[in-house]
Order: structure tokens, then sequence, then C-alpha cells
């Protein structure tokens, strides 16, 4: 579905990613995990055209879309829940699932695309006239990953959607994702929380100073001596 | 139209019905010094609205928006001196060359990544050029101005903008009626979700799939259109354009005072402000000049005085302290 050859991205004369390559089979979850500064965000940045490559292609459902903006590379169906999560904290939960379906591609299917996400976070219907600033950590990760799904997407890239959330709710969005693949949606997982996203992920890479180290299905990198040493502690 | 009306509750509905009717049937008990005022008011609360499309729902700032007033007015008092093309003719030209010039100034920010305040700046240097420039074009007067010249035989030719005080007063309110709407259709439109999208975070909305190059250039386009008419009504409505006086930064400041102390992003807080400042200027004049205050700038302290306590009570503006306070409206947008 999605397949990445060989992308080079530079911020000035620093290089943020070298010859990655990777592939995302549909209805997958592949997993790139790696520490801070690896290169995971200039990566999604990158896939969604939010930063030019200098070298390499993305193939996405045989259209070659590197160097596309990023709007029409969102209305691919490439979605992403962003770092942060990037929800708008002044605007209503309405108004921020709103804003996830301005894509020309979630025109019509606005209203089926609210019903779905209201079935599968009914805390966002009750608080939809509510400042999304006001929400707790983990509402506010379900906002995001509602406001993407509103775009109708086929692929979504996720940053670090455990980032600065409690044990439990970490979970939960975990079960979430899996969730969503269950019904089809094709997942990117990037995450510094290797174990989880391991146990998770039908395909896993590792990404250290922005080159691919290794490969493998999630089960062989939770049993690799490498990955055991370097990031789960044992 | 159906989307303003049905935001608001019954009590928002019933004051909006009477403050158009109270303006409407005004004319009949006004002197001629009020209705001067009042259309005043009316063309700021138009060239308010406009800008505040910029600003309060895309966020960008113009600090120059006296170019696109200037640029209305010259263009469609030219096309009238030199040539006898009335304005309502004159007006398609002005809106083109001020959309020009918009366009060239959103084109070169947003292309090159000019935001905030250097984008500010960008506005205010291209006003300021085009004001040295206006002194140096002979073909409308220079630094000495562009006049519109009485002709009794052309007096109440309205189609002609060569109309009375009345007509100008009920022109102006069209126009102001007319931004108001506007504006709160486009704040409900697909444009205006953009635009909101952009202003409250602008790498959000490029993640979300917005096109934030294309949705900032619609609102500049639309706003210095907007505003060029507004230079248009300007030109006839005074009848003497200067360069120094149209294309000043004060003018730009001017301009944008009702939407910031009504409150920017709303649909109703340009109409606030400029009902708020307007007035409070006519009356400071005349307050100093009751005390015998002869002193230069005595107005423009008491002015500047009563805006930063304005701006220190409200900050977010009178409008949405003031629906609030009256229960007048469900949330703004």
């Amino acid at each position: 579905m999605l397949a990445v050859r060989d992308l080079d991205v530079f911020y000035g004369d620093a290089q943020a990613l070298d010859r990655v390559s990777f592939d995302v089979d549909e209805g997958s979850i592949v997993a790139i995990v790696g520490a801070n500064g690896a290169g995971k965000t200039s990566l999604i940045r990158t896939i969604a055209g939010m930063i030019r490559p200098a070298h390499g292609g993305i193939t996405f459902r045989g259209a070659e879309i590197a160097g596309w903006p990023s709007h029409r590379v969102c209305n691919l169906g490439i979605g992403q829940v962003a770092e942060g999560r990037q929800i708008f904290p002044s605007l209503t939960v309405g108004e921020n699932l709103e804003m996830g379906a301005l894509l020309p591609r979630a025109r019509e299917k606005r209203q089926q695309q609210l019903d779905r996400v209201f079935a599968m976070f009914p805390i966002l219907e009750e608080r939809l006239k509510q400042t999304a600033g006001t929400l707790s950590g983990g509402e506010q990760q379900m906002l995001a990953i509602g406001r993407c799904l509103m775009g109708v997407p086929d692929l979504v890239m996720f940053d670090e959607p455990s980032l600065g959330l409690a044990p439990a709710i970490v979970q939960e969005v975990l079960r979430t994702i899996r969730e969503l693949n269950r019904e089809g949606l094709t997942c990117v997982l990037v995450e510094q929380n290797v174990a989880m996203s391991l146990k998770l992920a039908n395909r896993a890479y590792v990404l250290e100073n922005g080159r691919i180290t290794l490969s493998g299905t999630g089960e062989e990198l939770l049993a690799d001596d490498r990955v055991r040493q370097a990031y789960l502690g044992m | 139209m159906i989307s303003l009306w049905g935001d608001m509750n019954r009590r928002g509905q019933v004051v909006v019905a009477l403050a158009l009717l109270l303006l409407l049937v005004a004319p009949l008990g006004a002197t001629r010094y009020v209705l001067s005022v009042l259309t005043l008011i009316l063309y700021f609360v138009y060239v308010g609205q406009a800008w505040n499309l910029m600003m309060g729902y895309a966020g960008q700032l113009s600090l120059g928006h006296a170019l696109y007033v200037g640029l209305g007015g010259y263009v469609s008092a030219a096309l009238w001196v030199h040539f006898g093309i009335g304005p309502w003719l004159g007006v398609f030209p002005a809106v083109a060359v001020a959309a020009a010039f918009g366009a060239a100034i959103g084109w070169l920010g947003f292309r090159f990544g000019i935001e905030g305040v250097y984008f500010a700046l960008l506005t205010i240097a291209f006003a300021e050029f085009t004001r040295i420039g206006f002194d140096h074009i002979g073909f409308v007067g220079g630094a000495g101005g562009l006049f519109i010249p009485y002709e009794e035989q052309r007096l109440g030719q309205w189609w002609n903008l060569r109309g009375s005080q009345l007509f100008f007063y009920y022109l102006a309110f069209a126009l102001a009626a007319a931004a108001v709407l506007l504006t709160a259709l486009l704040a409900r439109s697909r444009l205006g979700y953009q635009w909101i999208a952009i202003r409250e975070d602008e790498t959000a909305a490029r993640a979300l799939g917005i096109d934030v190059f294309r949705a900032k250039l619609k609102a500049v386009l639309i706003s210095s259109s907007m505003t060029a008419i507004g230079g248009v009504f300007y030109a006839f409505y005074y009848n003497s354009l200067f360069p120094a006086q149209l294309f000043d930064m004060g003018r730009s400041i001017e301009l944008i005072l009702g939407p910031i102390v009504g409150g920017t992003g709303t649909v109703f807080g340009p109409v606030v402000g400029a009902f708020i400042l307007t007035p409070l200027g006519e009356i400071l004049i005349s307050v100093t000049e009751h005390l015998g205050i002869n002193a230069p700038g005595a107005k423009a302290v008491f002015f500047g005085l009563t805006l930063m306590t304005i701006i220190y009570l409200v900050p977010t503006g009178v409008w949405p302290w003031l629906s609030r306070k009256l229960g007048l409206a469900r949330r703004r947008p």
C-alpha cells in the first residue's frame, strides 16, 4: 500500500533521514520505533507532505507522492494523528471534528463518519459543545483520532500516541488502534514506547539516527537481543 | 443568513432587529451632523469587517489596509474625473487593482513563509511605498491631491454617487449590513472553517489536509476587494483624495481599532467597536473644545487612555463580553 524508498531528508546541513526504506501492507499495523531524535516525526511529516525529501520515493497505491503538498497527500487517504495531538484547544469538540472533514474526499461522508466517531468515542458526543482545551489528556487523544477519522483516511500515521498519557489511558488508545485496524484501517505507529508497539505491530522497524537498523515482525524484534538491551532494558 | 439568524437566541434576534429598525428610521430624527457621524460609523463597520475577515478569522495581521481604501478610491475617482466613468462601473477596476495588490502581498508573504508580525511589516511596506508612489503620479494630482469637482447639474445623480448626505447614509448602511451578512456566511462556510483552523494552528491545519496557501490567499483577496469598495465610497463621499491622508499608516490603524475593541473573529465585534469608537472620538472633540483644552493632541491622549481602559477591562473585545452579559448569543464560533 505504502512503499518508502531511500528517503533522504535534511534540515539545512543536518541529515534527519538517511536512505530510509520500508513497506506498509494494506490492513497491517507497522511500528517504527526509536529513541527521541531518531527521525520518527521527520519521517511522518515527510510522508504527509509537510517536509520535502531531498531524495527518495514514496509510493502510495501506485501513485508517486514524494514532494506532493500535504493537502493532496491527505486527500489521497493518508491521515495523521500528530505528536502532541495538535487539537484546537479554544474551539469546541464539535468544531474540532468539523475541521477534520474539510477534505474534498470527506465532504459527502461527513455525517456517516461523525456517527462512526461517536460510536467509537461516546465521550466526544457528550462533550460536543465543550472547548477542547478543557478535555483530559486521554479525551484529547480520542478527539485527535476522531478528527483524523473525519477525513476518511485509509492509512493513519500515529505519532507518539502514548505521549504524556497515564498507563491505563495508553492501553485504551492502543485498544482503539487495534480496533480501527480490525475495521480495515492500515496503521503506522511511531513510538518511543517500544515494548507496547512491538506487541501490537505486524511488522516493525527500528530507526536510529535517521537510519533503519533493524526490521522484522513485532515478535522477532521483541526477541532480538539488541532490541532487548537497547530499548527494553533487559 | 439563515444560519446567522438561527445561531442567535430570541433575545439576540430582537436586539438585532431593533438595531436595524433604529438605523433605518434614524434619518427621520437625526440632524445633519448626527447623520454624518452615523455614516462614518457604518463606513467603519464595513471596512472593519473586511479587515476582521482576514485577521479575526484567517489570523493574518494586516496593518496596511489603508492601501486598499486608497487604491479603490483613487482608481474610481480617476476614472470619473478623467474619463467620466461612473463609480458603479469604476468599482470593478477599483476592486481589481486592490485585489491585485492584495494578491501580490499574499503571494509574497505566504509563498515565502513570512508570518505574523513580519507579514504585518510587509503590508505596511506596501502601503507606504504606494503612498510615496502616488505623491509622484501627476495624473492623479500627486501630493496635491485629486478632487472630484462639484457640478451643479449632477447633483442628485445618486447612480453616480452624487447624492445627498441621506443617500450616503443609506449606502453606508447597505454596505455595512452586507459586510456583516457576508462575514456570518463565511464564518459558517468551509472556507471559514479552514481560516479558523489556520488561525488556531497552521501546522495542525496542514496536517488536516487544508490547502493553507490557497485559503490564506482567498482571505487577502476577499478582504482587499471589500476594502476597495469602501475606498470608492470614501472617494465619492469626501470628494478629495490626498496620498498622505489615504495611505497613511494612521488610517490603517484607525480602520482596525473598531474590530479590535469590539472583538476580532466575531460577526458583531466590528459593529460594536465602530459604534463605540467613532462617537467617542466625536465626544472627545466637543469635550476638549468645551473645556478649552486646545493643546494639540489632547483629543488623541484621551482617546488613547479610553482605548487602554477598554482593552484592559475586556481584553477579548467588548462584543463577546456584552453578548455574554446580555445573554444574546450562544457562543462565538
